[in-house]
């Protein structure tokens, strides 16, 4: 366990009210400066003394980063939406509840009242419980920088733990959502030392979704957090559960091949082992679930 | 470090303030406002002791920045005192001997506050998972959760 300090250490707070500024700002004081919105790992992190920033950015400052807005693709989550203002979002309880699920298990409600999806994903944390929802549901991230804009699927944006593609004067300004395929069900499922509140020691989300194309009449995408430098597809998995009948049978080697897609570690939560078996358990509910709200009789 | 100028409304009176940027809510409400109700558990947003509400919201006020409360209204357990939704709670705390040592007290109380305004009717679930974010070493939690229980079902007093 980290010993903390008592205090933050000094920097200095600046606080933009447009990208343009925010950019021009973190271009200038490239690896000197920090953005942040919420600040929940944020703060933790500085106190611990892991980086020290010269200048905090905070983003929050910028009107645009404030929406949450659909359209006829589907969902905007700007980058300061706290998460509790998305998980209490009626249409985005409806279309995606699996996001909804796993924002339910980041720490309590007054941390998800500061902490944001944009946050939990910039963190990077291997176990980071918005992280598979996000990839299931083929989130972008809308990303600028002193280079223009550009859009980063979310399958590109973890490049290990604690860390993303962007460059320093690169910030996301929004996560884009499309629609989620007609009938899509899913589940999130995660297991912690106890039962509400710990972060995950490991999880699975499942999505499912009819798909007449695959012989088995549905296409699933499955992703295994904290077992992994990044959060993963269980590419093996979603390959079966295409191809073959839909039963027990079936779903137990699924979870199987779930089980053997994982590269847990032993650390001061758990050991690689029991994360290994947990997957396999959390793959197998999470998948005996959806295939129960997709209405197949397994 | 240079300071900061910032007026922000604490349990509605107006405060103007020169704060360095690295003071946290928290500080500046124990040692600037001399508002100790709001307690100091762990600094990293974990254990709810330092619960207010910002804008109505309940936040760990150890994470966030006084600089950032420009504008803004906080209430803290002195605030919401007279507040008929907190004494109910309050009573039903005592009622229930839901507190020992108290530290974790006037953060439960704000969080369960929060919750019953927004929920007025929770079942025991929805309790146990909006008191996540507020860590007790004393109770064990079951009388905490009756006691939340008990004031959500009280009649408004005459």
């Amino acid at each position: 366990m980290n010993q903390p300090y008592p205090r933050l250490p000094g920097f200095k707070y600046f606080r933009p009210d447009s990208t343009r500024e925010a950019v021009e700002f973190l271009s200038e004081h490239a690896n000197q400066s920090r953005p942040y919105i919420g600040g929940t790992d944020c703060f933790v992190q500085i106190r611990d003394r892991k980086f020290l920033p010269e200048y905090l950015v905070d983003l929050k400052g910028v009107a645009a980063y404030h929406r949450l807005s659909f359209s006829k693709e589907g969902l905007l989550i700007g980058a300061a939406v706290p998460m509790n203002t998305v998980a209490n979002h009626p249409e985005i309880r409806a279309r995606y509840p699996v996001l909804v699920e796993a924002i339910r298990e980041v720490g309590g409600y007054q941390l998800r009242t500061r902490a944001t999806v944009t946050g939990n994903l910039c963190n990077a944390s291997p176990g980071g419980d918005t992280i598979g929802p996000c990839l299931v549901y083929g989130t972008e991230a809308l990303v600028a920088g002193s280079d223009g804009e550009r859009t980063v699927p979310l399958t590109e944006f973890f490049k290990g733990p604690g860390k993303t593609c962007l460059e320093p004067s690169e910030i996301v300004t929004a996560l884009r959502l499309p629609f989620p395929p007609k009938g899509a069900q899913g589940v999130y499922r995660s297991i912690g030392r106890n039962k509400l509140g710990d972060l995950a020691i490991a999880a699975v989300t499942v999505l499912g979704y009819p798909e007449t194309d695959n012989p088995s009449g549905f296409a699933f995408k499955i992703s295994l957090s904290a077992v992994a430098p990044t959060v993963i597809f269980a590419e093996e998995a979603q390959a079966l559960l295409a191809e073959e009948a839909l039963n027990r049978a079936a779903i137990e080697r699924a979870s199987d091949l779930c089980a053997r897609a994982c590269k847990p570690i032993d650390d001061i939560r758990s050991s690689a082992e029991y994360r290994r078996d947990m997957i396999r358990v959390l793959a197998r509910q999470g998948l005996e679930e959806t295939c129960k709200k997709l209405g197949i009789v397994i | 470090m240079e300071k900061l100028a910032i007026t922000l409304t604490v349990n509605g009176s107006e405060e103007e303030l020169l704060v360095p940027p690295n003071l946290t809510l928290l500080h500046l409400l124990r040692e600037e406002l001399a508002l100790t109700g709001t307690k100091n558990g762990c600094e990293a947003g974990e254990c709810g002791a330092c619960t207010v509400l910002l804008d109505g919201e309940p936040v760990n006020s150890c994470i966030v920045l006084a600089a950032e409360c420009e504008g803004k209204h906080v209430e803290t357990i002195e605030g919401l005192a007279e507040r008929v939704g907190m004494r109910k709670l309050q009573e039903a705390f005592m009622a229930l001997n839901a507190i020992q040592c108290g530290f974790c007290t006037p953060g439960m109380l704000i969080s369960a506050y929060a919750l019953l305004q927004r929920n007025p009717a929770p079942d025991e679930l929805e309790i146990r998972e909006a008191l996540v974010g507020n860590l007790c070493r004393c109770t064990g939690y079951d009388r905490i959760i009756g006691a939340v229980q008990q004031a959500s079902r009280e009649e408004e007093p005459a």
